[in-house]
């Protein structure tokens, strides 16, 4: 029982802490994201982040969390903004302008790196780890700041909830009852800056667009209705952000962002395969059983047909015999619709001579009235 | 002239920079035509998993192999998220956010696990240095040339060899996809091979700018291009011609700042994209409003 002593330490509190928050904003706010196509604009605000981290550095003067904060939300909504606009007043697609905007701003985030590097601050080391994130170095006062943020951005969502859900699903109707649409979906888009600047600490700027993505995707899976998604995204966040801070508080040396993200991936594999009603193996299961029910109907349509008119004994079985009809026979045999005989001709299911009982015969013909009718 | 070339550490760090841009938008043209250039994001991160795996069979840190490695790694990606999209349950752009992450994060994991013995760390992986290509030499015709400058020539040689070879079919295929597959040109396939290009370019510019920069090269100089232009051709020129202005402007202003040479080469294209935003001939926000005004008095009178 020596490692339950992790959780009393610290640091491990901090991470957890802090990769709890982080699945807590970035769900919801993902989950609109995702919704209204600009799954990758995180990706493009969260790179955009970092020309404000250094530009907070730089103004502040030391590696001070609230101003780097406002730096990289400043930059960060800049990016979205610049990428609407772009989208809006140029011939480019939406691709195009995201991808402007994420390399430019990384790129004036990189000069400024080195910027701030040639100028041998002597507090400046440690604000490369932004790129990936350093969760360790988490203080109490960094996730009171994330708390803050965290609530806010939470209560802002539930303040314009109905608002944000019709410009969501359908703007143009929003437009038409008087809703300032652009100014939500300015504000939407805005917010996204709000969850990149709690996972600066956590992930960094490089892997934030899966925390936005991944619990929003999953979600998805689960429910069909806004509010459902909504909760079940903040869920799949703090599960991955949990289970990753402890992993990686568990193995030495492993990064906690990575794993962060590796969690938030396979739970959306998980839903993707298991989600009632939308997973992939549900999906395959039904497909099987309708091709197991057809089989067993050909089955007794057949030996329906073939009873009167044909003599099994010379003839053998009136179709072939592979894996799927002997699983069919035996199914009709279980449910009394078939008796065997033995005929000792062949071996196993092949030999035997296959007639209906008066219970599969009343069942055939039903399977013909059904087909009849579907064909007249 | 030669030797005075390659004597020039200067000149041949803005060669390699122009080389990265050009190679680079000659492929991001038609990704960004097609509408698929948030490809090359996926790509460029997602091949530091293809590097960091091939580093673990091989033990080579460049050369044939990570060439190699990183076209299947890029071709990986794109499989991944078609297969992620074709299942319906998630959307195009969605699957592009899910697959790269996740596969980037494999490679820092295992960055972090063989960290002792791999040269790479996750800082150069990022940003890259073009300034260190001149630690990496080889000796061609008695001239010492740096191995970025000779792989990057290279690389951008069979670019431009592939697009020229098939020009037409590239160009019916980016435009018209569908009477590109009822004439039989395979629209798919042209565009796997584009797309394993993309990936081996990246990787051959990886040393000197990164992962994210590379992004900068391969979209921004075809989009500003894109903007002042609608002839294909025609864009491939402006292409080159804004990579090798902004890698020769960023060089002088890194030099002058003593700040990242890539990331100023980088923030260069940026500079040229606003200009044409901004004051390109036809679609430039000051031409359009012009034509607006002019539109306006027209239908005052």
């Amino acid at each position: 029982m020596q490692w339950l002593s992790i959780f009393h330490d610290y640091t491990f509190q901090n991470v957890v802490i802090g990769a709890a928050l982080l699945g807590l904003i970035s769900g919801p706010l993902g989950s609109f994201a995702v919704l209204r196509r600009q799954s990758l604009l995180g990706d493009a605000i969260s790179h955009a982040a970092l020309p404000g981290v250094c530009l907070g550095f730089i103004i502040a003067g030391s590696r001070q969390m609230g101003s780097i904060i406002v730096g990289a939300m400043v930059t960060g909504a800049l990016a979205a903004l610049l990428m609407l606009a772009l989208t809006r007043m140029s011939r480019l697609k939406t691709d195009a302008s995201i991808g402007i905007c994420l390399s430019i701003f990384f790129a004036i985030g990189v000069v400024l790196l080195t910027y701030i590097q040639g100028s041998n601050n002597a507090s400046q080391a440690g604000l490369e780890s932004f790129l990936f994130g350093q969760a360790a170095a988490t203080l109490r006062s960094d996730l009171w700041l994330m708390g803050g943020i965290t609530l806010f951005s939470l209560t802002l969502l539930s303040v314009l909830w109905k608002q944000a859900k019709l410009v969501t699903f359908d703007p143009e109707f929003a437009h038409t009852l008087g809703l300032p649409v652009s100014l939500i979906e300015v504000l939407l888009t805005t917010m996204v800056t709000l969850a990149v600047v709690v996972g600066l600490q956590m992930v960094g700027v490089v892997l934030m667009a899966a925390m936005i993505v991944a619990p929003a995707v999953a979600a998805r899976q689960w429910s069909r209705h806004l509010g459902a998604m909504v909760f079940i995204a903040a869920g799949v966040g703090v599960v991955s952000g949990v289970s990753g801070a402890s992993i990686s508080a568990l193995s030495r040396g492993l990064a906690t962002g990575p794993l962060i993200i590796l969690s938030a991936s396979i739970i959306v594999l998980l839903s993707l395969a298991i989600a009632p009603q939308r997973g992939l193996l549900w999906g395959l299961l039904q497909h099987l059983s309708q091709q197991s029910q057809l089989r067993r109907r050909q089955i007794l349509y057949t030996l329906y047909k073939t009873q009167s008119t044909r003599d099994q004994e010379s003839h053998g079985l009136p179709f072939r015999l592979n894996f799927s009809a002997a699983v069919a026979l035996w199914q009709l045999r279980q449910r009394g619709l078939l008796v065997s005989q033995k005929t000792n001709r062949l071996p196993m299911l092949a030999g035997r001579r296959w007639s209906l009982t008066s219970l599969g015969v009343r069942e055939a013909q039903s399977v013909m009235a059904e087909l009849n009718g579907k064909i007249t | 002239m030669l030797d005075v070339f390659f004597s020039s550490i200067e000149l041949q760090i803005m060669a390699v920079g122009a080389l990265v841009g050009i190679a680079s938008s000659a492929v991001g043209t038609f990704l960004v035509l097609r509408g698929n250039s948030m490809l090359t994001d996926a790509i460029s991160h997602s091949i530091v998993f293809g590097i960091v795996i091939v580093w673990l069979l091989t033990h080579q840190q460049s050369g044939w192999f990570q060439l190699v490695g990183a076209a299947l790694t890029g071709l990986l990606t794109v499989f991944l998220t078609e297969l992620l999209a074709n299942t319906k349950r998630v959307k195009q752009d969605a699957a592009i956010g899910l697959v790269f992450p996740a596969l980037f994060s494999i490679g820092v994991l295992l960055l972090n696990l063989y960290a002792n013995d791999v040269h790479i760390d996750t800082h150069t992986v990022l940003l890259g240095e073009i300034g260190f290509i001149w630690l990496d030499i080889t000796t061609i015709a008695g001239y010492n040339v740096p191995q970025a400058l000779v792989s990057m020539g290279i690389v951008t040689a069979v670019n431009y060899l592939f697009i020229i070879l098939f020009y037409k079919e590239l160009k019916l295929a980016t435009f018209d996809p569908a009477l590109a597959k009822t004439l039989g040109f395979a629209p798919s396939i042209l565009f796997y091979a584009l797309l394993m290009l993309t990936s081996t370019t990246a990787v051959a510019a990886f040393d000197a700018v990164g992962a994210v920069l590379f992004i900068a090269f391969a979209i921004v100089p075809p989009s500003a291009a894109y903007l002042l232009t609608d002839r294909l051709w025609l864009m491939f020129l402006i292409g080159a011609f804004i990579s090798v202005a902004s890698s020769v402007t960023g060089y002088y202003l890194a030099v002058r700042w003593n700040v990242s040479i890539g990331g100023m080469m980088a923030v260069m294209t940026g500079a040229f994209f606003v200009l044409a935003f901004i004051g390109g001939p036809r679609y430039g926000i000051v031409s359009q409003k012009i034509r607006r005004m002019n539109a306006r008095r027209a239908n005052a009178l």
